[in-house]
């Protein structure tokens, strides 16, 4: 009985930590997110679909092209930064003015052509980067590597963009804007150009979060819809718009899917932090940092 | 306006004798499909049209499929009562998620993402639960013997269409019952603004809740119906964001806010799809779903109000002048 209860103690305590390390990429993927949403008011139902584009142009840099790791990261986090910037030229832009139900669902047909795109230009096999990274063994616990590297990656992205935000004077003018929409144009700040680095930068942090996902993960066409749905119960639970409660968000939900994993399937862990979610709102219905009304 | 009847009574005639006169399998078989999918377009426009844009109706609907199917197959219960079940699941699953959202004021894009992954979930779940759906290989319900009316499964075309028939013209006679009901009024207010229509009388969630409620069911029964006629469903057919994503698509470039709207989006998109797969073979994977999702934002860009939508402004317009 006691040798049963350390081993159960040992795979507890790794999925916890395991759970802390997801959480470090969701937290990323719903800063991206929340960034857009709190400047532009927009949602990009597509954002996970970025971010799979993301991984398929690692997976060819890496393994067609044979580039290192570390070169082809810059270039697909470039890459994906530029696709952001072209979703919000191409689709956003001419809907800025039309009802914010129209813009999200523009998006939603994006979703539908990176989806297809995806499904025709590369097929519907699993790809893996083929990068097998060592594991690491503390005490009787396993990580890996990889897992590890994302979530350093991934608290280095957030850093990176929070310096941007609060010592330059663009990310000044995007987090006045993001205040003050009809004011920021009167002061000289220009909106348009504002909004595109905005969404440059919420794709990059999309590239990003695929260059640490195609560590751990294959990439197919779907990829997106296994972290898209649970990005966005992330946003709304923190609070759209609200960096800090996506933040905590992220890891009270990588904290549930990991501890439902370890008890069964890893889809049940979505399932339950589905469950955890629909029970928060009726506590918390303006996200958890809310004030109560 | 009796003129308007009319052209219904003669139109419904029309579809009736179809089967009778023209017995191409091949058209009858794409005829069922843009029928049960229209209900199904027409059930999400219930509530889109008042602004209550849910991306979780693929949800309601595999719920609808694999809750039949699986009654039917584990523990023998026929579809005619397995379909209600079905039906009153994915109610339940609707008033769960929606009664918090209403309450607690849930709208806009919040509104959107929770029943986003609403529907991804459902997925999850069908996925997960892999030893008795079949997972993401598709499922089948247990064949019966020939033309059998218990397990609610025909070999016949012809009685397919007249089901699908009866269903979409049930759909559309809903659409017109809310149309003309004090209840369109009181959702119009609210999708205006909330706190406004509160302050005449209005019960926001309660109205909410209602369309919500109607459009579920009417979802599931649709999930249902597509099951039994198609005898295979897998998640991604019957479930999931890319269903939910696929009934806006039709929904709006049809025209949201005409009964007939989501029947033309479905017949456009069917026959998209159908005449790529024609040309292009197995080729075309992945294809029509480009082509919808460029035609989506196209839409929205520049004809928010649909294809028919926009011809019976014109029509109006005309006729004022």
């Amino acid at each position: 009985m006691q040798a049963f209860l350390d081993i159960f103690d040992i795979y507890l305590l790794e999925a916890v930590v395991n759970g802390i390390l997801l959480g470090g990429v969701l937290a990323l993927l719903a800063l991206g997110l929340n960034l857009i949403f709190g400047v532009i008011d927009v949602t990009w139902i597509c954002y996970a679909e970025l971010v799979m584009i993301g991984m398929y142009a690692m997976y060819f840099l890496v393994q067609y092209y044979g580039l290192s790791y570390f070169i082809a990261a810059p270039l697909t986090i470039l890459l994906v930064a530029l696709l952001g910037a072209a979703l919000h030229y191409f689709v956003i832009a001419p809907l800025l003015t039309a009802p914010p139900i129209n813009q999200l669902l523009a998006t939603g047909g994006v979703l539908f052509v990176l989806q297809s795109f995806a499904t025709v230009a590369f097929g519907i096999n699993f790809r893996n980067l083929g990068i097998r990274l060592p594991v690491l063994s503390l005490g009787d616990m396993n990580f890996s590597y990889a897992r590890l590297l994302s979530f350093a990656a991934a608290l280095f992205g957030m850093v990176a963009v929070y310096l941007f935000m609060t010592r330059t004077f663009t990310g000044t003018a995007i987090r006045a804007i993001a205040q003050d929409r009809q004011i920021m144009p009167l002061m000289g700040v220009d909106a348009r150009r504002i909004y595109l680095v905005t969404s440059a930068i919420g794709g990059g942090l999309a590239g990003l979060a695929a260059c640490l996902l195609v560590l751990q993960y294959d990439v197919h066409p779907f990829v997106g819809l296994s972290f898209g749905p649970i990005t966005f119960l992330i946003c709304v639970l923190g609070g759209l718009g609200n960096f800090i409660g996506g933040f905590i968000a992220a890891f009270l939900f990588a904290e549930i899917i990991a501890l439902g994993g370890l008890f069964s399937d890893l889809e049940w862990g979505y399932v339950l932090a589905f469950a955890f979610f629909i029970v928060m709102m009726f506590i918390r219905p303006a996200g958890l940092l809310a004030r109560r009304r | 306006m009796k003129a308007r009847y009319i052209g219904w009574i003669v139109a419904l005639a029309i579809a009736v004798a179809l089967p009778f006169v023209h017995r191409d399998p091949y058209h009858l078989h794409i005829m069922v499909l843009i029928l049960i999918w229209s209900f199904a377009y027409t059930s999400w426009s219930i509530m889109g049209r008042f602004g209550l844009v849910s991306l979780g109706h693929g949800g309601f609907m595999g719920v609808g499929a694999y809750v039949t199917a699986l009654l039917w197959n584990h523990l023998g219960i026929t579809p005619w009562i397995g379909i209600p079940l079905s039906m009153v699941g994915a109610g339940v699953l609707a008033l769960v998620v929606a009664y918090p959202c209403f309450r607690f004021r849930i709208t806009g894009h919040y509104f959107v993402l929770v029943t986003l992954a609403l529907s991804g979930i459902v997925l999850q779940v069908i996925t997960a639960t892999r030893d008795y759906t079949g997972g993401s290989l598709g499922y089948t319900p247990n064949r019966a013997p020939g033309h059998n009316w218990l397990a609610l499964q025909f070999d016949d075309k012809v009685t397919w269409y007249m089901i699908a028939l009866g269903v979409w013209l049930g759909g559309i006679v809903i659409w017109h019952w809310i149309d003309r009901g004090m209840g369109r009024h009181a959702m119009e207010a609210i999708s205006e603004d909330e706190d406004a229509a509160a302050a005449a009388g209005v019960n926001v969630t309660a109205e909410k809740l209602r369309i919500t409620l109607i459009s579920a069911l009417m979802t599931a029964l649709a999930g249902a119906i597509y099951t039994q006629y198609q005898m295979f469903i897998s998640p991604d057919t019957v479930s999931g964001i890319a269903v939910s994503l696929q009934m806006v698509f039709a929904a709006i470039v049809g025209g949201l806010y005409v009964a007939l709207g989501p029947t033309v989006g479905a017949i456009i998109t069917i026959m998209l799809a159908e005449i790529l797969r024609i040309f292009f073979g197995t080729g075309a994977v992945g294809w029509d779903n480009l082509v919808y999702g460029m035609l989506l934002v196209l839409f929205i860009i520049f004809l928010p109000k649909g294809i028919l939508g926009s011809i019976s402004e014109r029509f109006a317009a005309a006729r004022k002048s």
